[in-house]
């Protein structure tokens, strides 16, 4: 039950981009296309979670133990980029299909906000290793359905007589604003 | 180019917030109200105008093939700073504005201007540029938080504008509000910018 909560409220309650604010720059810039998309949603839920789980031990194994949790965000920021690495590498030899598919994305994802802010987040919420990566798998998934939401609807705006002065940013940045809307509706739906 | 220009730069003819759509998280999450405007603003020019700095004094000294992560160590550090100090002497700014301090070291505005302009450019230029860059995202946002708050709270810095009691339009302090606040800002920038060709 307990896991269901931290799901729901990380997936559509509290819908990490458009109810918190964090990773608006992929959000925006990505979500031309559904099958980006995914390859930016899929890349973002691999590199969060391990992200989450690698910080984890960070935490309570050096900076907690060492009384220096004021170098969260150096140590992190450290940690993700670095991860964001070793993923490429991997990727590139293992599988290089995958890695065809979501290579570009991949450095893109350690100036992604929602990562480090999440790392954060569960840090401070004081969620145990388990309720940690379970906490950052589903705001990554929440992530990529907005993008896909988005992407959808973008996709069909291309087809729409837009106002000249509303086109790009603007028109998106109203269309999120409706999404958030729509999502305001789930508000409430778990404690 | 005048000492000058690289400072007015920043504040209107490539504007962060309006014209480039940098650093668009914290534009959009804390500008519930003016005040908090102000307070992300000068946090951000702070590490702004020190990463700015100290990456055009130590840019000859930084192999090019690390100079990311070595830029963003300059900026860890310097958002570290300001969030140790914020949580000491401004501990009511610091709560609100919350997890997005230590994401300030994120903000595309910084590493974007590192990149950009302090690794070209000698200090004093990097410097104004920073600064320019800082005022005009502090300005960008505290119009939004202004307007965001007379809408949704019908107040302006804390000073309330209508009765008591009267109704506001609450949607403009939660999450669409920004977004659609934020969307109309930036169509009426490019259309004022347009028309008098700045």
């Amino acid at each position: 039950m307990e896991f269901i909560n931290i799901i729901i409220l990380a997936l559509i309650v509290n819908n990490v981009v458009l109810a918190q604010f964090l990773g608006i720059c992929p959000f925006l810039g990505v979500s031309n296309k559904v099958g980006t998309s995914i390859g930016m949603g899929a890349a973002v839920i691999f590199v969060m979670a391990l992200a989450n789980f690698v910080t984890y031990f960070i935490n309570f194994y050096i900076l907690v133990p060492l009384h220096i949790e004021f170098m969260v965000t150096i140590c992190f920021i450290f940690i993700i980029a670095f991860l964001v690495q070793v993923v490429e590498i991997i990727l590139k030899k293992a599988t290089p299909s995958l890695y065809q598919a979501l290579g570009i994305y991949l450095p893109l994802i350690t100036t992604n906000c929602a990562v480090l802010g999440i790392a954060i987040l569960a840090i401070q919420k004081n969620y145990n290793l388990v309720q940690s990566v379970v906490y950052a798998s589903a705001t990554a998934v929440g992530f990529t359905l907005a993008m896909i939401l988005m992407a959808g609807i973008r996709e069909q705006m291309e087809l729409t007589g837009v106002p000249k002065g509303m086109k790009g940013f603007p028109i998106s940045l109203i269309t999120a604003g409706l999404l958030s809307l729509a999502f305001m509706g789930f508000s409430g739906l778990v404690k | 180019m005048s000492s000058l220009k690289y400072f007015t730069n920043g504040l209107l003819k490539e504007n962060p917030t309006f014209v480039l759509v940098l650093g668009t998280c914290p534009t959009l999450a804390v500008t519930t109200a003016a005040f908090n405007g102000i307070g992300m603003g000068a946090a951000t020019t702070f590490v702004l105008v020190f990463s700015n700095m100290f990456i055009a004094m130590l840019k000859s000294y930084i192999p090019d093939k690390v100079r990311i992560a070595a830029f963003i160590v300059v900026i860890a550090t310097f958002v570290t700073i300001v969030d140790l100090v914020m949580k000491a002497f401004v501990p009511d700014i610091y709560k609100t504005l919350g997890i997005f301090i230590p994401l300030i070291v994120v903000n595309c505005i910084i590493l974007g201007r590192a990149e950009a302009f302090a690794q070209k450019n000698e200090v004093k230029a990097s410097i104004l540029d920073g600064l320019g860059m800082g005022l005009g995202f502090t300005l960008a946002i505290t119009v939004m938080g202004s307007i965001r708050e007379v809408l949704g709270n019908g107040s302006i810095f804390n000073i309330p504008l209508v009765a008591e009691n009267a109704k506001t339009m609450l949607l403009f302090i939660l999450p669409p509000g920004a977004f659609i606040t934020y969307g109309y800002l930036i169509a009426i920038f490019n259309r004022v910018k347009a028309k008098y060709n700045v």
